[in-house]
């Protein structure tokens, strides 16, 4: 019998879907575990320590997978931790790969987000105002420290090499599987690749028009949003007027929102040759609306067009990261 | 010594090129700050361009594409004003001055046109001062 494989699984600014994904996997995790051996997984599953990490030879582990994106100053050392000890480093889920939704956060100052999670929400009681401290000296003695908060949002990429990328939030149990199968066995894309099918949300959406025996080009005459109606279940979002990101994204969740009636926001990632995911997507979306009031209709309908085109991906965009 | 800024331009060959070559046979006067760059249509002109040349530290950016109607291919110019619409509110939605990017349907009888609106681009540039992102800021 082969050796088998040695992963290790690290979850930095993220929520810790992406390895409710891997758990997911339930019977072909078991399956996969003969093949596997798991040989790090913080903070949430195994009880391991970061100095576990730190204490292994560099390279022992076979392929890593990091979820949740960068803020702390924390995150940016585990990450290069992470890559030292890993010959395979895996963007796991579009938080590490694109930035995910936590992303937004770099369009508000630290005042605002810390006022919000620490004062304001009606469930906080903070009548002092404390805020975390990255340093506290406790009974004059006790030297007790928190990591410190970044400037802004990044992505895996923007501290450490990325061998690979997994989109997704969190990426699709069946996708994972996919992977790990192509891990398993070996059977990878070019490094710096996403591992996909290579196929748009739209190639494997039931709504698509040309699976419907429509032929024509499909212009958008009107922008709806979802609290404005209930749109037919079986006709394409954008044929309806709701803004759908549907053929510009990577299709490997099976297309799943729009199995529930939702329009796709791009947690898949950008579908390939495509570099800068928000950009595209308006280009795409602009050039199927039909004219200057329907434009205008989308800006009205949506206040933040950085919010609502880099829903998962603002700190990868070409200004974003710059700035 | 001043500050002089340096603006990337998107020039549509059918149109503002033309307008741009008209305004140097017409000895118009304007500042030499803008770089051209041609394009077979206004509508070819991606979004990502215009942002890769505002992250990588140019102080404006200019599209200029022909006037509806006169459009070679059509709709391309249409399809610009609506992608650049969004652009512009994209760009300050993201937290950057949108004054650096501007939009301009320049034929190719308007030399003078051409010159009027580098010129005040330029002016614009001067007090908005250089593009913040310049240098790098990684
Ligand atoms: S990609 Fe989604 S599921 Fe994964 S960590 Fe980020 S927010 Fe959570
Ligand atoms: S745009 Fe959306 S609803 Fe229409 S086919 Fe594509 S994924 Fe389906
Ligand atoms: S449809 Fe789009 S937003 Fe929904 S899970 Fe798939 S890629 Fe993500
Ligand atoms: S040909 Fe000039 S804008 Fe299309």
């Amino acid at each position: 019998m082969t050796e088998k494989l040695k992963v290790g699984f690290l979850l930095l600014g993220g929520c810790a879907g992406c390895e409710m994904a891997v758990v997911d996997l339930s019977e072909k995790l078991v399956d996969a575990l003969a093949h596997l051996e798991v040989v790090f997984w913080a903070p949430t599953v195994a009880d391991v320590k970061y100095n576990d990490l730190e204490a292994m030879e560099d390279n022992f582990i076979d392929v890593a997978f990091i979820d949740g994106m960068i803020r702390l100053d924390e995150h940016i050392h585990m990450a290069k931790v992470m890559r030292k000890k890993a010959k395979t480093l895996i963007a796991f889920g579009v938080c590490a790969a694109l930035g995910g939704t936590a992303g937004m956060s770099s369009l508000h100052t630290k005042e605002e987000l810390f006022s919000k999670a620490f004062k304001n929400t009606p469930t906080t009681d903070n009548p002092d105002g404390i805020y975390p401290q990255a340093h506290c000296l406790v009974d004059g003695k006790y030297n007790l420290t928190l990591p410190t908060y970044e400037d802004k949002v990044r992505t895996l990429n923007q501290i450490v090499d990325v061998d690979y990328y997994i989109g997704g939030c969190p990426p699709h149990h069946g996708h994972v599987a996919v992977a790990i199968g192509a891990l398993v066995s070996r059977q990878l894309p070019p490094k710096g690749s996403w591992i996909t099918n290579g196929k748009a949300v739209c190639d494997v959406c039931k709504r698509n028009p040309t699976r419907n025996g429509f032929s024509g080009r499909v212009m958008v005459d009107k922008v709806l949003r979802m609290v404005d109606g209930v749109p037919d279940e079986h006709i394409c979002l954008l044929q309806q007027g709701y803004i759908c990101f549907g053929p510009i994204t990577q299709g490997d969740c099976g297309g799943s929102c729009l199995t529930v009636n939702t329009p796709c926001r791009g947690c898949g990632g950008p579908i390939p040759g495509n570099e800068d995911y928000g950009a595209q997507a308006l280009s795409s979306i602009a050039s199927i609306l039909d004219n200057e009031d329907t434009t205008a209709m989308l800006m009205e309908k949506y206040s933040n067009l950085a919010k609502f085109f880099y829903r998962y991906a603002l700190p990868s965009g070409t200004l974003p990261r710059k700035m | 010594m001043s500050f002089s800024p340096n603006i990337v331009g998107f020039a549509c060959q059918w149109c503002t090129y033309a307008g741009a070559d008209l305004a140097g046979n017409l000895r118009c006067k304007y500042p030499p700050t803008v770089k051209l760059i041609k394009v077979p249509c206004s509508g070819r002109v991606k979004p990502e361009y215009i942002l890769e040349a505002l992250a990588q530290g140019a102080d404006g950016v200019l599209v200029g594409g022909c006037h509806f109607g006169d459009c070679h291919y059509k709709d391309g110019n249409h399809k610009t004003k609506n992608r650049m619409d969004l652009l512009k509110k994209l760009i300050e939605d993201m937290g950057f001055d949108p004054r650096r990017f501007r939009l301009e349907w320049i034929s190719g009888a308007e030399g003078q046109k051409f010159a009027q609106v580098i010129t005040e681009f330029t002016e614009e540039l001067i007090a908005l001062g250089p593009n913040p992102l310049k240098g790098g800021k990684e």
